[in-house]
């Protein structure tokens, strides 16, 4: 089997605290994967070990090529785009210029009607494409930096806490197009979530992260059906 | 109204040095969050290099430009090897590092060159023209066009490049410019390369006519350091406009108030507190500048 | 009870280290020491106690300053000024120059309420360069033998002499100038240490880690930030005045204003910001590197011979590339550096010795 990302062993922390105790999960190519966990789990560590802004142990393979140890702009080049926790726009430029940037490691002609692509589907960010990005709203920065990672072409996209500060009506909207997304264009995409309910229908397979260990896998139907995810997570 | 316009020309000429070395100020401020206290000496290494090229008689505009590629690479260098290992150091701990490469790089130049006052050859005919008897020199016309040079390249280079992008995104926020595969240590090095070659050529450009030694940036970068606050500290269009303000009011009020007869420094520090107690973070500065 | 025995260790050691500067401060260095080296430490102690003030200012309240060589300047104008025209003694311009540099600190602290960090110092370095312009203009010309060089000239020697209610074994002028930096020093940190500790010193701290949340607890902000800066004055001005004793003139050129703004800025950081005796630690080391390098550094490096006058050019290189290596090494200081090593090297024996499985 070759999956996508294939995480074996994955230790990280910072300084001498270690947030990751060993976990091992995968993504297959054309898969929605989620991860859950209570605040302070190692959600968002793990993103951030995947895409080497932190250091860490372990094995991680993408596309047959380990990843540990590289830096977050060769990773990038891999093909892995991570949107941060906290939308993580360029605030100081234009959502014209930060859709360029987002296709800063491509050299191919057609970056001009990949961003007329990305307008299409958010038709907000065509409207306000000279405005300063720190001067739209938290959903629309949201569209943003999901725009951004999606025109570098990645294989993955990983997505940390999209929901975040985001209206309920909003979220639902975000997470209609991000299903759309993978369903039309296949991309792969790696979600850490709070409102496990929208993330369970959206993805195929999930994760449950406790104090850095992974105490639960399996499909999303099953996660969505499980008594633990149900009272800890889904407020049942 | 001659003698007015005549002083305004000086002003104005003065002024573009100081506006040239905030603007260096502001690059290596944009981009590593430093204000960097060596950039007067930098510049100062560069203008004895000018110096010592023109001395194995290099024609001087070759002398300045090759300074300016060694200083190029000098400056990415420096942020390289410096300031990369101590950049996540409290600012205190950098403001130290940046004071000891001030020492470290006077006294290296005046150890390697000797310190004595050098005279550097005139890269253009000294001129002055009267128009309406007023006077302008070559000096003030060089310096202004210098300046406007290095405007246009620095815009066109951050504006309608895709490195000037890069370079503009990491200004901004370098944790989301890496994630997208900006190379943001090469940004950094790039900022501190281009604010060193600046300096090269404002340095060797207005130290020529008065000699060159080992205090002649000092002053220079005083001027310039209030030029920088004035701006706003992250605004190259405000280290430009504010440096030329500074030059202009310092020429301006030395001539027609004589209340500040050998105390001109009130001048651009009384002009900096006031704008600063009406906008503290400077004329065209963002609001997010509070660290030092 | 480990932690206990760590807290009597650490009692005890603290104890003779406070014997043993009581001994070598008090008595060995004015006592057996030759004058020039005595002259020094009067020089390191009147460094320390600025950075002191500036230490409060910067390190305990998070406000950067490079320009309180212009207060230092303020104390050392005042006392020479009283002392050469006015027929006072020392320690009756003590009184004054307090007074005067913390009514000029808070006057220059409230505008300062308006600009934060960068543009903070950026105001204070302009404090520092506008101080000589300022001297040179308005200090009366018949105090100043040598004006071109804006010097207030040498003092009159009788002043100098240590007064009659001295103990006797302060005999010589330079004994005395030590003996009054020594104490001004010692009263120093006890009130710095007082301050440190005191709701006050709490204050500035929350002030300088988080204003916002300082304010919603109730502190007034305003007033904590202006009284840090005045107090900082006081201290810088103070030790102006201790100068004067011991170089017995006053002077006031840009570069040494700028210079010795810079100077207390590197005594508070390689002493060790936000420590009470950081910056005294710093003022020795910044006073006697440059003597250190004049007499024990090589003069031969690989093949490349260095002879005085080059030695002479190439000190603040020296000095400068020490610095920036020592950012590297210990960026909190020698004192918050090496307490921070010392309390890591307890904790780990502490922790082999009850526990020795846990991690």
């Amino acid at each position: 089997m070759s999956a996508l990302l294939e995480v074996s062993e994955l230790r990280a922390g910072y300084g001498a605290v270690r947030v990751l105790q060993g976990i091992d999960f995968s993504v297959e190519a054309g898969e929605v994967v989620v991860i859950l966990g209570a605040n302070g789990a190692g959600k968002t560590t793990t993103l951030r070990a995947i895409s080497g802004m932190i250091d860490a142990t372990g094995q991680a393979v993408f596309v047959g090529r380990p990843i540990i140890g590289r830096r977050p702009e060769q990773i990038a080049a891999a093909g892995i785009a991570h949107v941060p926790q906290g939308r993580g726009t360029i605030v100081d430029l234009t959502v014209d210029d930060n859709l360029r940037i987002g296709a800063y490691q491509r050299r191919d002609s057609e970056i001009a009607s990949d961003i007329d692509r990305w307008y299409t589907t958010f038709p907000r960010l065509k409207e306000r494409h000279a405005q300063q990005a720190g001067s739209m709203s938290g959903g629309e920065q949201q569209m943003l930096a999901i725009a951004r990672a999606l025109m570098a072409r990645p294989k993955l996209v990983l997505l940390d806490e999209p929901s975040l500060g985001l209206a309920p009506l909003i979220t639902q909207e975000l997470f209609r197009t991000l299903g759309e997304l993978n369903r039309a264009d296949g991309i792969s995409m790696l979600i850490v979530e709070q409102n496990a309910g929208l993330a369970l229908k959206l993805a195929s397979r999930g994760y449950v992260l406790e104090t850095g260990t992974i105490v639960i896998s399996g499909s999303a139907t099953d996660l969505a059906g499980n008594d633990d995810v149900r009272r800890a997570y889904l407020g049942i | 109204m001659a003698l007015f316009l005549t002083q305004l020309m000086n002003g104005i000429g003065s002024g573009a040095v100081y506006a040239s070395i905030a603007l260096a100020l502001v690059l290596v401020f944009r981009t590593t969050g430093i204000l960097n206290f060596a950039q007067g000496e930098m510049a100062l290494y560069s203008t004895y290099l000018v110096w010592f090229f023109t001395q194995r008689s290099v024609p001087v505009w070759i002398a300045i430009l090759l300074a300016m590629i060694i200083s190029f690479i000098g400056g990415a260098a420096i942020e390289r090897i410096l300031i990369r290992p101590v950049e996540q150091a409290s600012p205190l701990v950098l403001v130290i590092v940046t004071i000891g490469m001030f020492l470290a790089i006077n006294s290296i130049a005046q150890v390697q060159f000797g310190n004595d006052i050098k005279i550097l050859p005139r890269a253009y005919p000294n001129k002055t023209w009267l128009p309406g008897g007023v006077q302008i020199s070559s000096d003030t016309l060089v310096l202004v066009g210098v300046l406007l040079a290095e405007c246009l390249i620095l815009y066109l280079l951050l504006n309608r490049t895709r490195i000037g992008l890069a370079f503009r995104a990491v200004a901004s926020n370098p944790e989301s410019s890496r994630l997208v595969g900006v190379p943001v240590g090469r940004m950094l090095m790039l900022g501190w390369a281009m604010a060193a070659a600046i300096g090269a050529l404002a340095g060797a450009l207005v130290i020529a006519p008065v000699g060159l030694q080992g205090a002649s940036m000092q002053e220079i970068l005083v001027y310039s350091f209030a030029a920088a606050a004035l701006g706003g500290f992250d605004s190259p269009l405000g280290a430009v406009v504010a440096g030329l303000i500074v030059g202009v009011a310092g020429t301006l009020t030395t001539q027609y108030l004589h209340a500040v007869h050998d105390i001109e420094l009130v001048v651009p520090f009384g002009l900096i507190l006031l704008v600063l107690l009406v906008r503290p973070s400077g004329l065209f500065g963002s609001r997010r500048v509070e660290r030092v | 009870m480990t932690a206990d025995r760590a807290r009597i260790i650490r009692l005890g050691v603290a104890f003779a280290l406070l014997i043993a500067a009581v001994y070598v401060f008090g008595w060995y260095i004015p006592q057996f020491y030759e004058q020039g080296t005595t002259y020094l430490w009067a020089e390191a102690l009147y460094i320390g106690v600025a950075a002191m003030g500036l230490n409060l200012l910067t390190g305990y309240n998070g406000q950067v300053s490079i320009g309180h060589g212009a207060f230092f300047g303020l104390g050392m104008y005042t006392t020479a000024i009283l002392m050469q025209s006015h027929d006072w003694s020392f320690t009756e311009t003590l009184p004054v120059v307090a007074a005067l540099s913390f009514g000029v600190g808070v006057l220059v602290g409230f505008p300062a309420l308006r600009v934060k960090g960068l543009y903070l110092a950026l105001v204070t370095l302009g404090l520092a360069v506008l101080f000589p312009q300022l001297t040179n203009r308005f200090v009366p010309h018949d105090l100043c033998k040598t004006c071109g060089t804006s010097q207030v000239g040498e003092l009159r020697r009788v002043k100098l002499l240590p007064p009659s209610w001295t103990p006797t074994f302060i005999k010589h002028p330079d004994q005395w100038a030590y003996y009054a930096t020594l104490t001004i020093a010692v009263i120093g940190i006890v009130a710095l240490f007082l301050i440190v500790r005191s709701r006050f010193g709490r204050a500035l701290i929350a002030v300088r880690d988080h204003e916002a949340a300082a304010e919603t607890v109730g502190i007034n902000v305003a007033r904590v930030k202006v009284i840090a800066f005045a107090t900082s004055a006081l201290y810088a001005g103070v030790a102006g005045s201790c100068f004067v004793l011991v170089k017995r003139l006053a002077t006031a050129s840009s570069v040494s204003v700028f210079q010795l703004s810079i100077e207390f800025l590197v005594a508070v950081v390689i002493g060790g910001t936000a420590t009470v005796v950081g910056p005294l630690v710093g003022g020795i080391i910044v006073v006697f590197s440059g003597r250190w390098i004049s007499e024990s550094f090589p003069s031969t490096i690989l093949f490349w011979h260095i002879n005085d006058s080059v030695k002479n050019l190439l000190s603040p290189a020296i000095f400068g590339i020490g610095l920036i290596l020592l950012m590297y090494v210990l960026p909190d200081g020698i004192v918050g550096g090496g307490r921070r090593i010392v309390n890591s090297r307890l904790r780990s024996l502490r922790r082999g010795k009850t526990s020795p499985a846990s991690t």
